[in-house]
C-alpha cells in the first residue's frame, strides 16, 4: 500500500494522537471528577454545539450570529417530544436533528446568498424571530417560565438516568465521538476539501467549475443539524429548556468559544467550551454585575495576541520546539 | 375617523423623531464602516457611552439639556479617537471574522463599565420641563421634546449633508471611501483621515444616544440592544450610502411605532422581519441603484 504524505489532505482520514486525545480526556474527567458529572455534561453539550459551529465558520467559512436558532429549536423539540410522551432518549435527538436540518433546509439557500455583514444581520434577525416566537407561543414553550417536566426512559430501556449524572455524562459524550467522526470525515472528503477552497477564494472555486451555493447549503444543513442534536442534549441532560438558548448571547458564547479554543479543527471547542464556561463562571462568581467586563477583555486578548485561539498556540509552541530540536 | 387620523398622526409623528435619532447613529456607522472597511459594531457602545454622559451632566451637574449633549457628544468624540489608535488601527487589515470578535469584545467591556458605574437597572433621563410639555397640532398631541429632535436631527443632517457634498474634507472622505489607495497618493493623509471620521462617526453616535436617551432608555445593554436596529438600518441602505439611510431610518422608525401601537403582540417580529424580506429581495439595499455587474 502507497504510503500518503503527512501533509496530503486525504491523510487526514487517519487517526491522529488528537483523536485518541479526544477520547480519553473526557473519560479522564468522568473518573477524576465524579461530583461536577452534571456540569461536565454541560461543557460536552457546548463542546458539541461549537464543533458544529466550527463546520460552518472554520470550514465553510460563513459568519452566523444566529446559530443558536438551531441549538434553541433542537433543545424544544427534544423538551416537548419527551413531555408528549415520546420519551426515548435516541429518537428524540433524532428528531430534532431532523427537524433542524429542514428548517435549515428551507433557510439556507435564501440566507447564503448574502455574505459578510448582510448575512450576519439576517441571521441575528432569524434567531430573533425564533426567540420572539418561542416567547410569544407560551403555550407551547412555556414562555419566560421555560420548559419544565422533561422525563426519559431509561437509556435501552436498561441505565437509568441517575441524579449524580453517569449516565447524562456518557450518553453525551457518545453523540460528541459520533458527531465528531461524522463531521471529521465530511470535512477530509472532497467535499470538505471543496468548502475549505470556497473559504478561500469563492470566485476561484466558482471558476473551477464548483457549484458554490450547493457545497455552502449542505454545510450550513449539516451544521443546523449537528447545533439540533447539541441543542436537545441540552435538553435531555439538563431537563429544562428556557428562552435563554435562542437569545444572540448563546450564538455569541459559542463563537467565543470555538475562537478561543481555535478555529478550523473540530477541537477548538472541546477545549474553548471548558475554558470559557470556567472562565465566565468564575467571573460571574467575581461580581454578578460587570463580569461582562472580563469576557470582552479575554475575546480582545484572544483576538489581539493569538489568533489561533489555544489551540494556535500550542500548536506555535510545538513547532518552535519541534524546529528547536531540528537544529540541533 | 378622527380617532384612526389622530393614531395615523402619532405614528407618522413619532416614528419619524425615533427614526431620525436612528438616522442619526446610523450615519455616524455609515461613514465608519463605509470609510474604514471595519464592521463595527462596538458602535452602539459609544452611542450608550453619550446617553450616559449627558444624562449624567444633566442629573449630577445639573447642565442643562442641550448642554449636555453637546458635551457628551463631543467628549464621546475626542474619546473614540483613543480607542481607534488603540484599537481600530488594527482592524484595517484584519479578516472580518477578527473585527467583529474585537468589536464585539469591546461591547462587552462597555457594558461592564457602565454596569459598574451606573448600576444594572435602566438610568431614567428627566426631561427639562420647557420640553416635557404638549403642544397640539390639531389632529394629534405631541411632547415638545419629539418636535425638538426633530428639527435638531434634521438641522444636522443638513449640516452633514453639506460637509459631505460640499466641502474639501467631505470630498477628501468620498474619495477615501471610493479608493483608499488611489486617495493616499493624491496626498490625503488617509491615517488622519480616518481618526478624524471616526470620531465624528461616534460623536454622532454619542449625540443620538445623548438626544435621543428619554426615547431609547438607557440600559447597560443598550449597546446591543439598540446596534441590532442600527444596523438594520445600515444594511437596508446598502452599506456606506449616507443618503439613503435617512429614508431607511424613519421607515424603520415609522414600522416600529406602527407595530407597538398597532399590533402590540407582534412589535417583536415586525422589524426582523423587513430586515430579511427586504435584504433578501433587494440584497444592495432600498434606494440603491444597483451597480452593473
Amino acid at each position: 500500500m502507497k504510503t500518503l504524505p503527512r501533509s496530503s489532505i486525504l491523510s487526514r482520514y487517519r487517526l491522529h494522537l488528537a483523536d485518541i486525545l479526544l477520547c480519553v480526556v473526557p473519560l479522564l474527567a468522568y473518573l477524576l471528577f465524579p461530583k461536577y458529572l452534571a456540569l461536565g455534561s454541560m461543557v460536552l453539550v457546548f463542546a458539541l454545539f461549537a464543533m458544529s459551529f466550527d463546520l460552518l465558520l472554520g470550514f465553510a467559512g460563513i459568519l452566523s450570529l444566529g446559530h443558536a436558532a438551531f441549538f434553541g429549536i433542537g433543545a424544544y423539540t427534544a423538551g416537548l417530544l419527551a413531555i408528549a410522551g415520546w420519551n426515548e432518549a435516541i429518537c428524540g435527538v433524532l428528531g430534532a436533528a431532523l427537524l433542524c436540518a429542514a428548517v435549515a433546509g428551507v433557510a439556507a439557500p435564501f440566507l447564503l446568498r448574502l455574505t459578510g455583514l448582510p448575512l450576519v444581520m439576517v441571521t441575528v434577525g432569524m434567531s430573533s424571530i425564533l426567540l420572539e416566537a418561542a416567547n410569544k407561543a407560551s403555550w407551547l414553550t412555556g414562555g419566560d417560565d421555560g420548559l419544565y417536566g422533561i422525563r426519559l426512559r431509561p437509556l435501552f430501556g436498561r441505565f437509568a438516568w441517575s441524579i449524580s449524572g453517569e449516565t447524562k455524562f456518557l450518553y453525551t459524550f457518545a453523540w460528541l465521538l459520533v458527531s465528531f467522526f461524522v463531521i471529521r470525515r465530511l470535512v477530509s472528503s472532497p467535499f470538505g476539501v471543496a468548502l475549505q477552497g470556497i473559504r478561500e477564494n469563492s470566485s476561484r472555486m466558482k471558476l473551477m467549475g464548483n457549484s458554490v451555493l450547493p457545497h455552502l447549503i449542505i454545510a450550513f444543513v449539516v451544521s443546523a443539524t449537528f447545533a439540533g442534536v447539541a441543542g436537545a442534549l441540552w435538553a435531555q441532560t439538563g431537563g429544562f429548556v428556557g428562552l435563554g438558548v435562542l437569545s444572540l448571547d448563546t450564538s455569541i458564547d459559542v463563537l467565543v468559544m470555538l475562537v478561543l479554543g481555535g478555529l478550523g479543527s473540530l477541537y477548538g471547542g472541546l477545549i474553548g467550551a471548558p475554558v470559557y464556561l470556567i472562565f465566565k463562571n468564575f467571573a460571574q462568581e467575581l461580581n454578578p454585575f460587570y463580569w461582562m467586563f472580563f469576557v470582552g477583555a479575554l475575546l480582545i486578548v484572544v483576538v489581539r495576541f493569538s489568533r489561533g485561539g489555544i489551540l494556535g498556540l500550542i500548536e506555535s509552541s510545538v513547532t518552535r520546539f519541534a524546529g528547536r530540536k531540528k537544529q540541533r | 375617523m378622527l380617532g384612526e387620523m389622530s393614531s395615523i398622526a402619532f405614528i407618522i409623528l413619532y416614528g419619524v423623531s425615533y427614526g431620525l435619532v436612528l438616522a442619526l447613529i446610523a450615519i455616524g456607522l455609515v461613514v465608519t464602516m463605509g470609510l474604514m472597511r471595519v464592521t463595527n459594531l462596538a458602535h452602539g457602545a459609544f452611542a450608550a457611552i453619550g446617553g450616559y454622559l449627558s444624562t449624567g451632566l444633566m442629573v449630577k451637574g445639573g447642565m442643562p439639556f442641550p448642554l449636555a449633549v453637546l458635551a457628551a457628544s463631543l467628549v464621546v468624540a475626542l474619546f473614540s479617537i483613543a480607542v481607534e489608535r488603540a484599537f481600530y488601527v488594527y482592524l484595517y487589515t484584519a479578516p472580518e471574522l477578527e473585527q467583529v470578535l474585537l468589536t464585539i469584545g469591546l461591547d462587552f467591556i462597555a457594558i461592564g463599565a457602565l454596569t459598574f458605574f451606573y448600576g444594572p437597572n435602566v438610568y431614567p433621563t428627566p426631561l427639562p420641563f420647557y420640553l416635557a410639555a404638549n403642544v397640539d397640532l390639531g389632529i394629534q398631541s405631541i411632547q415638545l421634546y419629539r418636535l425638538a429632535v426633530v428639527a435638531v436631527s434634521l438641522l444636522i443632517i443638513a449640516a452633514l449633508w453639506y460637509m459631505f457634498d460640499r466641502t474639501t474634507l467631505g470630498a477628501q472622505i468620498r474619495a477615501a471611501v471610493d479608493n483608499r489607495t488611489m486617495a493616499q497618493s493624491t496626498g490625503i493623509n488617509v491615517s488622519r483621515l480616518f481618526s478624524l471620521v471616526f470620531a465624528l462617526g461616534s460623536g454622532l453616535a454619542a449625540l443620538g444616544g445623548a438626544l435621543g436617551a428619554p426615547m431609547l432608555p438607557l440600559e447597560p445593554l443598550y449597546p446591543f440592544k439598540y446596534l441590532i436596529l442600527v444596523l438594520i438600518v445600515v444594511a437596508l441602505s446598502g452599506f456606506g450610502n449616507v443618503k439613503s439611510v435617512v429614508g431607511v431610518a424613519l421607515l424603520v422608525g415609522i414600522v416600529e411605532t406602527a407595530g407597538r401601537l398597532l399590533f402590540p403582540s407582534l412589535s417583536g417580529f415586525m422589524i426582523y422581519l423587513l430586515l430579511i424580506v427586504l435584504m433578501i429581495w433587494r440584497r444592495d439595499g432600498l434606494f440603491v441603484t444597483r451597480r452593473a455587474q
